[in-house]
Parts: structure tokens; C-alpha cells; sequence
């Protein structure tokens, strides 16, 4: 019995330490009071309304989710198109096509940040809104190819087979059979690319060009000069945002799928 | 509606021939089974007539035109699976419109059309539902619905009964039989159960081994086997290796242990030529135990029961006779023979089929 009392405040203990730091940001975000601390003075959306009318949050903020949206698309695009080549077919140097694509999540991310600026130094490119697209989107692949694969091979191929019987060819049987029946891994791919994509911040830093924030390089240069309050409530609304979606996202596939049996 | 031949077919994986030779046909309108152990090549040949499977060399023939190089989508076949495929994000009504869809068929003739064939499968007023709403009998009506409703030139069924459990399976394979029957789509059926195959096929084509084995109706597989391969996987047989002794117009005389001279009828030894020796094949129902030597038609044998497996109004007996042990599955009439109990093991060689030694 000792043991366990011991192991639970052990437990307890540990996840306080991990969740505390974010509690404290989401109630300071409240807090009225001029400095980022405590005691907490009054309940205020103050700090809300000034990141608000802060222009520079609010650009790096729309940089930050046309970012994230369209990593989310380019990656779950090509992490579907590259799963279906893995587990559909046999061809040629597959598994290394596998431990490529899987690779981004391998090399520790400065590396490829860096190895990512060599290349286009050599290539005399400049760094653009396209390239850290580009970045983001070999950062969150490995995710999606992942997670779509595992649902792909639970898809039985005979679903796709009696409807080529029936006469869909392979692109009408694609969208009618395969993709409906992939879409919760595709739309748990999508999120995870977004969610990356939307606190990235290591490769980030290497790869934007000058003068373009994202909201985490935002904070990141705000945190420099002091703490301001509004940091917390930008905190407030990330943790919202990379919390929030994913669940909801849950819950509708769940209601949604319920319905239908 | 069409005949469908394979001429010369071959299908290998690598190293690995998965049909090594097949020449057969599958007459129209008509219902044929390709049976055989797994890994015999029935599949592989259903999935190269469906088009999922190249043949490396070889031509498929449907309705008489070469359809090798016609992908799956234009061959407008039927195909049933052994786990039904039905799309599970489709209700019944759009799994049997599915590929009404590909064929130009207007909405009101689709809808008229999945009701028909939902008659035709007795499930009338499902459409609405979800197949995991069903139970696995009922899905598989299903997929026989969706794969008749597009009129295929060939129904395909690869293993279809297997999933179900042994009563429903009875009378799925009766109920599929009498479909088949009434709207006289050419049917392919696979399986590796030898009583569906005698039950519902019009012809057997028995497989081993990558190679077809025996052709022929199902009383003729079964009575008159071909090779020893074709009588042990279609029944329990006894296998008596023995001496030409002579031959006359009627009758090939043998010499067999124990059993002493067996006169076999010519008519039961037509694949045995001259052979010197051959395998004199009995199954196991037509071998039958008795108290006392039976009558002059017949030659017997002195055994010893051995096991007995009690099955209601039949038991199988394996009785030692000498240095072999032969299998006997007997209708029981007043009571089963007992372990130990000395029988005799009587034979008519009207029942045997006499092949040579290598077959």
C-alpha cells in the first residue's frame, strides 16, 4: 500500500511540474496587473485586446496559419500520394524510399536547417516564404506518411478490387473507395502538419526571411526586451489554437461516425 | 453472358511458379469450381481471369476475344470475395448502385435495378442500411447483388461460403446454386471444400501443386480419379498398391497384400494401359465391415478394428489388415463395431478405379 501512495504523489508530483508552467500562462493572460507575475490583481482582457491591436502579432499570426494551412495541404498531398506508392505497390528501392521520407524526424533539426541554407547558398537562392514553406512541409511529412500508412494497411484491398470489378478505374476508385476510407488518418496528418508547422521554431529561425515572423519567432524576439503580459495571452491563444483543434477535430470524426452506424 | 478459355497459361513470382500449366475452359452459361488445397494456384488463376493478376505467358479468352491486356475496370466481370468487400461508407442501396454508375444506368432504372437484385438475394427493403448492420451471411448476399446486378459476362466467387459458419454455408451453397442457375451467368467458383464443389459445380477442375489435375463432372472426379492426389482430396480414399497378375477382355486381375486376386473391371482401369502394377483406389464409404466373409462378388479381407470415430447414424472406422490401416466410413445399423472387434473388410470391385503405379 505504501508503495502506491508513494507512486501516486511521485505521479502527482511530476505532472504538476510539467502542466504548472502552462497553467500559470493561461491565468496570467488574465491578469490585470502591468507585470507578467503574480499576485494576480484582476480579471482583465486587456492583454487580449492589446495583442489585438498589435500589428506585428497579428502578421506573424496570419504568417503563422497560411503557413500551417498550407504545409497541411502540401504534406498531407504528398504523404497520401507516397503512402499509397508504399503500400500499394512493389517497386524498386522502396525501403529506401521509406527511411528517406521518414528521415526529417531523424536528423536533429539545426542540422537540417543549416544543410537546407548551405544548399541554397550553393544554389544562390535567397531565403523566402517559399522555401520555409517548403521546410515545413519535409518537417511534418514524415508525420503523415506515418500515420496515413498505418491506417492504409488496415484498408483491405479488396474494397479497391471489387470496385475496379465494377468498373471504376483507378483514379475513380481512388476518390470513391480509398480516400473516404483514408480520410480520419488524412485528417489527423493535416492537423499534426499544422500543428507543427504552427509552433515550429528552430528551423524557422534559419530559414525566414528577414523582417517575416512567425507568432513563435514573435515571442521569441518580444521575450528579448522583457516579459510582457501579452506574451501570455499570445500563449493563451497558441494553446488554444494546437490544443483546440486536434480535439475538436476528434469529436466531430466521432459524432460524425457515430451517426453513420 | 460468355465461355471463358485459358489457353496455356502460366503465372510465376520470381523464382516461384504459382501455375505452371493451365489449359481449360469454362463452358457459357455454366457453373464450374476450381478446387484444390491452398497454394495449389486457384486463386492465382481467378484473379488473372478477373484481371488483378498478369499471366507471364498464356491467353484469357472471354466470350472468344483475348482479354489479356483489357484492364479489371472494362471486363465487366462479377467478383465475390471470400470477406464480402462491401464498401462499409456506402449504404447496401449505393453498394449495389456502385457500378450501375459506370454503365450510364439512369437513377430511376438504378433504383429498380438494386430492388431487383435485392429480391433476387431475398433481402428485400434493406438499402438504407450500413453492412455492418448486417450479419455476414446477409452481407454476402450483398456482394452477390452488387456483382449480378451489372449483368457480368462472368461471375467470379472466390471462396465465398468460407467466412460463414457450417449451417449457414449449407444453405448459402443452395440457395447460390439455385441464382446461378436462374439467371445462367457463367460462373467461376474457387474453393478448397470438396462437398461445395460436388455440390454446386457443373464441372471440377482439381488443382495441385500450380497444375490442373483432373477436369470433369462431379461424379466422375469422384468416382474415377485420375491421380492418387484427386481421390485422397476429395473424400477419405484407401490406397492399395498391387500386381498386374493378367488381363482379358473384361477384366484387369490383380494381386493385392491380403486381399489376395481382385478382378477390376476394365471400365475402372481406363488410365492404367499396360502398366505393371498399379494403385487400386477405394473409398472410404464403399468399403464396408462385416461379421462374416461376404458374398462371391466381392473379395474381403481379415482385419482388426483399430479406432473407431462415432458419428450418429455414421461411424469411420480404421481397421488394421495386415501391415496397412484403411479407413471405413459405414452407415451404422444396429450398433457400432467395437475397438478390437474382429471384421471382415469386404470390397466390390465395381466401386474400385485402378490407376497405374506413378499416378
Amino acid at each position: 500500500m505504501r508503495v502506491w501512495t508513494l507512486l501516486k504523489v511521485y505521479s502527482f508530483l511530476v505532472y504538476t511540474f510539467m502542466f504548472a508552467p502552462i497553467a500559470v500562462v493561461l491565468l496570467l493572460a488574465f491578469n490585470n496587473s502591468q507585470f507578467g507575475g503574480f499576485p494576480i490583481e484582476g480579471f482583465s482582457l486587456r492583454w487580449f485586446v492589446k495583442l489585438y491591436e498589435n500589428e506585428a502579432i497579428i502578421r506573424a499570426f496570419r504568417t503563422s496559419m497560411s503557413l500551417g494551412v498550407l504545409t497541411a495541404l502540401i504534406s498531407t498531398t504528398i504523404g497520401v500520394l507516397a503512402s499509397l506508392a508504399l503500400v500499394r505497390y512493389q517497386f524498386r528501392g522502396k525501403d529506401f524510399i521509406t527511411t528517406f521520407l521518414i528521415s526529417p524526424v531523424l536528423v536533429p533539426e539545426t542540422v537540417l536547417a543549416v544543410g537546407v541554407l548551405i544548399f541554397l547558398r550553393w544554389l544562390s537562392m535567397p531565403r523566402s516564404f517559399l522555401l520555409l514553406l517548403v521546410g515545413h512541409s519535409i518537417i511534418a511529412l514524415p508525420f503523415v506518411v506515418l500515420v496515413v500508412q498505418a491506417r492504409l494497411v488496415g484498408i483491405k484491398r479488396e474494397y479497391e478490387e471489387a470496385a475496379r470489378s465494377l468498373g471504376a478505374n483507378p483514379v475513380q476508385t481512388f476518390f470513391q473507395i480509398t480516400l473516404p476510407l483514408l480520410m480520419p488518418a488524412v485528417f489527423a496528418g493535416a492537423l499534426f502538419a499544422f500543428t507543427i508547422s504552427f509552433d515550429n521554431i528552430t528551423a524557422t529561425i534559419f530559414w525566414r526571411p528577414a523582417g517575416m515572423e512567425t507568432v513563435p519567432t514573435q515571442i521569441f524576439g518580444m521575450l528579448r526586451n522583457s516579459i510582457s503580459p501579452e506574451i501570455n495571452a499570445l500563449g493563451f491563444v497558441m494553446i488554444v489554437i494546437t490544443v483546440g483543434v486536434p480535439v475538436m477535430a476528434g469529436g466531430l470524426a466521432r459524432y460524425f461516425s457515430r451517426k453513420k452506424t | 453472358m460468355a465461355r471463358v478459355d485459358l489457353k496455356n497459361i502460366k503465372k510465376s513470382y520470381g523464382a516461384v511458379q504459382a501455375v505452371k500449366q493451365a489449359d481449360v475452359t469454362f463452358e457459357e452459361g455454366s457453373f464450374t469450381t476450381l478446387l484444390g488445397p491452398s497454394g495449389c494456384g486457384k486463386t492465382t488463376l481467378l484473379r488473372m481471369i478477373s484481371g488483378l493478376e498478369t499471366p507471364t505467358s498464356g491467353d484469357i479468352l472471354v466470350g472468344g476475344k483475348r482479354v489479356n491486356d483489357v484492364p479489371i475496370h472494362k471486363r465487366n466481370l462479377g467478383l465475390v470475395f471470400q470477406n464480402y468487400a462491401l464498401f462499409p461508407h456506402r449504404t447496401i442501396g449505393e453498394n449495389i448502385a456502385f457500378g450501375l454508375k459506370y454503365r450510364g444506368v439512369s437513377k430511376s432504372d438504378t433504383a429498380t435495378k438494386v430492388t431487383e437484385a435485392l429480391d433476387i438475394v431475398r433481402l428485400p427493403g434493406v438499402e438504407d442500411r450500413y453492412p455492418t448492420q448486417l450479419s455476414g451471411g446477409q452481407q454476402q448476399r450483398i456482394a452477390l447483388a452488387r456483382a449480378i446486378v451489372i449483368e457480368p459476362d462472368v461471375l467470379l466467387l472466390d471462396e465465398p461460403l468460407s467466412a460463414l459458419d457450417a449451417n449457414l454455408r449449407e444453405d448459402m451453397r443452395v440457395e447460390l446454386k439455385a441464382i446461378q442457375h436462374r439467371i445462367g451467368v457463367t460462373s467461376i467458383f474457387v474453393t478448397h471444400d470438396q462437398s461445395e464443389a460436388l455440390a454446386m459445380s457443373d464441372k471440377i477442375i482439381v488443382m495441385s501443386a500450380g497444375r490442373v489435375e483432373q477436369v470433369g463432372a462431379p461424379e466422375e472426379v469422384y468416382n474415377n480419379p485420375a491421380s492418387e492426389f484427386v481421390a485422397s482430396f476429395l473424400g477419405a480414399s484407401n490406397i492399395l498398391e498391387a500386381k498386374v497378375i493378367s488381363k482379358d477382355a473384361k477384366n484387369i486381375v490383380l494381386d493385392a497384400p491380403h486381399f489376395g486376386k481382385i478382378p477390376v473391371p476394365l471400365a475402372q482401369a481406363q488410365r492404367m494401359g499396360d502398366a505393371p502394377s498399379g494403385k487400386l483406389v477405394i473409398r472410404a464409404e464403399k468399403l464396408r465391415l462385416a461379421d462374416k466373409p461376404g458374398d462371391t462378388n466381392t473379395v474381403s479381407a481379415n482385419g482388426v478394428v483399430e479406432a473407431v470415430d462415432y458419428q450418429g447414424q455414421i461411424a469411420r472406422y480404421f481397421v488394421r489388415v495386415g501391415d496397412i490401416q484403411l479407413q471405413a466410413l459405414n452407415m451404422i445399423e444396429s450398433r457400432p463395431f467395437a475397438i478390437g472387434a474382429e471384421v471382415s473388410v469386404v470390397l466390390k470391385t465395381a466401386d474400385c478405379a485402378l490407376l497405374p503405379a506413378g499416378a
